[in-house]
């Protein structure tokens, strides 16, 4: 076994053993130590990627060396390294990027707990695109959301604290019914682990055995993790979630960790349950249905917002309609153009969070949208990084969103029928309303107000790196996504 | 269909205890009353689940008196899994109780209606 395999098991236990130090030390000690991790975490993952993408294979890591059923199982293939590295890159520039404010806002005896939230973010993120066992999938979907629910809530004052009850009522209620659906799961195959349990639902699915069962239990994991990750009509909790948190807790929340449910989603799809069979059992057309309805209805409620914050927010209630239309197409191109989408919205949406952030303190503090006006003069480089962001968002050509909404729309053409009409009547709807709102901010930002002096604001260094960093990421997205979607279609193909 | 229920009274009892958790957890606007509901649907659910691993007439597979059958011990993992369940469980309680007590001492009511509310005007 080579070296490099061992190095998601560690990244977890170093995660793990980092957390626990953290809380022990205080202040710019705790702020290094996670940024240690996050940085080695990434590097790490670096590896596991070049090792992946130059066997093409993908490979099963024993925990401690005991074969299932005792021991627990990991995997690493070309698929989870890619989204691993994206993820971890979109943490740094989150983490990063919000430090001033996080210190700013944080009261100082709590600022290791925030740094333990966000080791335990990482940590259950990287345990849930790893793990090749469903119950240990379930231990860590329990963890991400108390430790999401702790970045909700830990400016502590009263929004927060309302945001994070509401929050966990939502989150905790998902993950009991995506404990049933394991617990049903369980008992018609008698297995925990997702290549055993992937052989025994085919041969359940091959003879119509247990039809009922399974229709239910792929119902409740789905339900489960599309109310985890704010799919409409679920979506009630994150507006305020993702208003009242941090900076960089925004950024964690919306990019990160309604993420790393959907992509459990996606394998519990394809690796336990078997995509042809959840198509076969009619899942698919709910989950077209809520994604359709989710584009419109987000978009709708982020043209009401009245703070940027919240109009941000809001329109990630539409970009997870989009991902999970894309699912419901029921087609590998679907599949894969849901994937490319959770990235890009990943990338986008952390940097629209980090830079909204900036450009509401240097407007005066109130959030409100119309206070952005001649933003740009204030602050450039957040300006521009919402810019680009937001012109991202409406999908312009040579942008990642752009590229989403062509496969989208070729998906849909290669699906026919209604599919394909809803599919591209609600792309048009989605496009024109997401301008409206986005574009409309945008232009606010470059509008001189009266008297404006030219002086630009002054924002931290780290937030300046952090931008730069996101606009770098979501360039390279929007200009050279060959790579990227290669390796995607190739490890969806080992995931199968 | 009675005759199903009864045979399967574990299993009976587990969906009639998650739905009282589920319906106090929505219903009620009682923080701690949520926090119950949810701790009672969580247990509905360990029911359901330690139920699948019970088999009439064995017992709890640690040997005694040199039996090491099989045959003669119920299934252990899904025993397992409902002790790494109460602990989340338990955690996630905890969580919410010390939610609860923050919440109540900045409001003085445990009704979410009204924090809601308060919460509201606060911010305006």
């Amino acid at each position: 076994m080579a070296f490099v395999q061992n190095f998601p098991f560690f990244c977890i236990l170093l995660t793990l053993i980092c957390a626990v130090v953290t809380s022990v030390l205080k202040g710019a000690a705790a702020r290094r130590m996670t940024l240690f991790v996050i940085l080695a975490v990434t590097v790490m993952t670096a590896c596991v990627m070049g090792y992946t993408l130059a066997t093409g294979e993908s490979y099963v890591y024993l925990m401690g060396h005991f074969p299932a059923p005792w021991g627990n199982e990991i995997r690493a293939g070309v698929l989870e390294t890619v989204t691993m590295l994206l993820f971890c890159f979109v943490m740094l520039f989150s983490f990063v990027g919000g430090l001033s404010r996080s210190v700013r806002e944080i009261e100082s005896s709590k600022y290791n707990i925030y740094c333990i939230l966000v080791d335990l973010t990482l940590l259950s993120l990287l345990a849930l695109v790893y793990t090749n066992d469903l119950f240990t999938a379930y231990v860590f979907i329990e963890i991400n959301t108390i430790a999401a629910a702790g970045l909700v809530m830990i400016r502590q004052n009263g929004a927060s604290l309302v945001a994070g009850v509401r929050y966990l009522i939502m989150n905790l209620l998902g993950s009991s019914l995506f404990l049933i659906g394991i617990v049903l799961l369980y008992t018609v195959t008698g297995h925990l682990l997702m290549a055993n349990l992937q052989e025994s639902v085919a041969a359940l699915a091959a003879t119509g055995q247990y039809r009922v069962p399974l229709v239910v239990t792929v119902a409740l994991m789905s339900v489960g993790l599309a109310m985890k990750s704010a799919l409409f009509p679920f979506d009630k909790w994150l507006p305020g979630a993702y208003s009242n948190s941090t900076p960089t807790g925004s950024a964690v929340l919306s990019s990160l960790v309604s993420k790393g449910y959907i992509f459990l989603l996606v394998k519990v799809y394809v690796r336990v349950i078997g995509f042809d069979v959840i198509v076969s059992l009619g899942i698919c057309d709910v989950l077209f249905v809520c994604g359709a309805v989710g584009m419109v209805m987000g978009s709708l409620s982020a043209m009401r917002a009245k703070t940027t914050r919240m109009m941000v927010a809001y329109s990630s209630v539409a970009q997870i309609g989009y991902i999970f239309m894309a699912i419901g197409m029921g087609t590998e191109a679907g599949l894969v153009c849901a994937l490319w989408h959770m990235l890009a919205h990943a990338a986008t949406k952390s940097m629209l969070f980090i830079a909204t952030s900036t450009l509401d303190e240097a407007s005066g503090g109130t959030h409100l949208r119309r206070d952005l006006r001649g933003g740009f003069y204030r602050c450039p480089l957040p300006a521009l990084a919402f810019t680009l962001g937001a012109v991202n968002l409406v999908g312009v050509p040579l942008c990642s969103v752009f590229i989403t909404k062509v496969m989208m729309a070729e998906a849909a053409i290669g699906v026919g029928g209604r599919h394909m009409i809803v599919a591209l009547v609600v792309l048009a709807i989605s496009t024109v309303l997401n301008a409206s709102y986005f574009l409309g901010t945008a232009v606010q930002l470059f509008i001189p107000q009266r008297g404006e002096q030219a002086a630009g604001t002054r924002f931290g260094s780290l937030t300046a790196i952090s931008l730069i960093g996101f606009i770098a990421l979501n360039l390279l997205l929007g200009l050279a996504p060959g790579g990227i979607l290669a390796a995607l279609t190739s490890g969806l193909a080992q995931f199968a | 269909m009675l005759q199903r229920l009864m045979t399967n009274y574990h299993e009976t009892a587990a969906v009639i205890l998650f739905c009282i958790g589920f319906s106090t957890m929505m219903l009620h606007k009682n923080l701690i009353k949520k926090i119950i509901g949810m701790d009672i649907m969580d247990t509905a659910v360990y029911l359901l689940l330690a139920a699948q691993g019970y088999i009439q007439g064995r017992t709890a597979p640690i040997v005694v008196d040199g039996v090491q059958s099989v045959e003669a011990y119920i299934n252990p993992i899904p025993a397992g899994l409902v002790l790494t369940g109460i602990v989340v469980s338990v955690s996630v309680s905890a969580l919410m109780l010390a939610l609860a007590v923050r919440l109540y001492y900045r409001y003085h009511t445990l009704n979410l209606d009204e924090i809601i509310a308060l919460a509201g005007k606060e911010e305006v």
